[in-house]
């Protein structure tokens, strides 16, 4: 056991926990975020993707003690003041999501893309996704609102 | 999944890991863990100490030269990817790393991980062997050709660690992979290279139980560099691999499909 320090969704926390603890466990069960989703539990499906230093990854893939001292954001982090994040704005608009399980980590994915790429077109979003699962197959209206998203974004980012 | 209890211990440098693998027999590295962790969660692997050495800063950068593009073991897929200075030297080596499983995996896997656990379907030791690569350790410096022994083998000795790979730069190169559609595995991948000296590599990957070179193909190319060149040479399928995504005969198919693919890409 050791304790754990790192800095997520802004707010710096410490924990006690295994070695063996995977970051989405430590997130889930000792820091109460479950909008973070286990889903295959095998780095196929994506349901489980936060940013790590700003960067998409699974955190099922992933031990918690490899993320000390880093900067961590999940989905919970995304929404300021009531205000959602403008790829949660798109994935409701485009009816990005069915049953929702996936949308966490779709929702991860996507600005940890758009950030890379800006406005993205179709086919691009569609590979992009490659490690993002839907079970619903909602595939169409997620590539619609990261597509939207992606517009929107980059069109702020020049008007500002 | 819960793995098996370990220790986890951070290296601040090659020395230092080289150290504290002397700690225990059992003791293994961690880089990206993109592999290594799925199969600690499968309880298939049972470190008694995981070494991280993915923030040696002296293990992770590019370096582009006239000849050659040397990358630190640490270096992730999605750097090598993204680079503007790989993409210039060896378009097909940024390409490569770009096919490796999906972005979250990229951001976190590494080329020296992936080398040194020379999965049979891994995309990178078909770059290391298409190119005729040298693999620097804490030790030594390894030729290509000496370095993939078999199924999850290499010339590595216990406690040895990949510190770089050296990639010299071809006059033109290309790698085609018949992907998993699920995994993103190669089911086939084929990294053809004419190299300054004129020589030429033909090196394939996820068909059999290690990435393998095909003379009768680079006598071939040797003297017409076309996809005709390979069209009509086929590998014995008795040495490829089979499962439940593809017979032997299939794959063997494969090699020839995704040869001729990669020259036509390079030509």
């Amino acid at each position: 056991m050791a304790v754990v320090s790192m800095t997520v969704n802004g707010k710096q926390v410490s924990a006690e926990t295994e070695d063996r603890t995977l970051l989405v466990y430590f997130l889930r069960e000792q820091l109460r975020l479950t909008g973070t989703h286990i889903g295959c539990d095998t780095s196929q499906c994506g349901a489980c993707v936060v940013h790590v230093d700003g960067k998409a990854v699974k955190s099922c893939t992933m031990f918690a003690v490899q993320a000390e001292g880093s900067q961590v954001a999940t989905i919970e982090g995304l929404a300021k003041d009531g205000k959602l994040h403008p790829v949660q704005e798109a994935f409701r608009d485009n009816h990005g999501l069915q049953c929702g399980f996936c949308t966490p980590g779709m929702i991860m994915t996507a600005v940890d893309m758009i950030r890379r790429n800006g406005a993205m077109d179709r086919e691009t979003i569609r590979h992009e996704l490659e490690g993002n699962i839907c079970r619903c197959t909602g595939y169409v209206n997620i590539v619609s609102a990261i597509e939207d998203a992606s517009k929107r974004m980059t069109a702020g980012e020049k008007a500002a | 999944m819960i793995t098996y209890p370990f220790n986890y211990k951070r290296a601040k440098s090659v020395a230092d890991a080289e150290a504290l693998l002397k700690t225990s027999p059992e003791a293994k590295l961690l880089a990206g863990g993109q592999t290594l962790i799925a199969a600690m969660k499968m309880r298939l692997a049972q470190p008694s100490d995981l070494i991280d050495i993915s923030g040696i800063k002296e293990l992770n950068y590019i370096r582009v030269t006239g000849d050659a593009v040397v990358i630190g073991a640490a270096t992730t897929h999605y750097e090598v990817a993204s680079s503007k200075e790989v993409a210039k030297a060896i378009p097909a080596l940024a390409h490569l790393a770009s096919v490796i499983g999906d972005p979250a995996v990229r951001h976190k896997g590494t080329v020296g991980g992936s080398v040194a656990n020379n999965d049979p379907a891994a995309d990178y030791p078909a770059a290391v062997l298409g190119l005729g690569a040298t693999i620097k350790t804490s030790r030594r410096a390894i030729a290509a050709d000496d370095f993939f022994q078999g199924m999850f083998t290499t010339a590595l000795e216990d406690g040895e660690i990949i510190t770089e790979i050296s990639f010299p730069v071809p006059a033109k190169a290309a790698y085609k992979k018949f992907a998993n559609p699920a995994s993103r595995y190669a089911m086939t991948g084929a990294f053809v290279a004419k190299l300054k000296d004129g020589g030429i590599r033909v090196a394939i990957t996820g068909a059999a139980p290690c990435v393998f070179r095909v003379p009768a193909m680079e006598a071939a190319l040797a003297k017409t560099f076309t996809p005709d060149a390979v069209a009509k040479i086929a590998v014995d399928a008795s040495n490829l691999n089979s499962d439940i995504h593809g017979s032997a005969e299939y794959r063997a198919n494969l090699v020839t499909v995704m040869t001729k693919r990669a020259v036509a890409d390079a030509a």
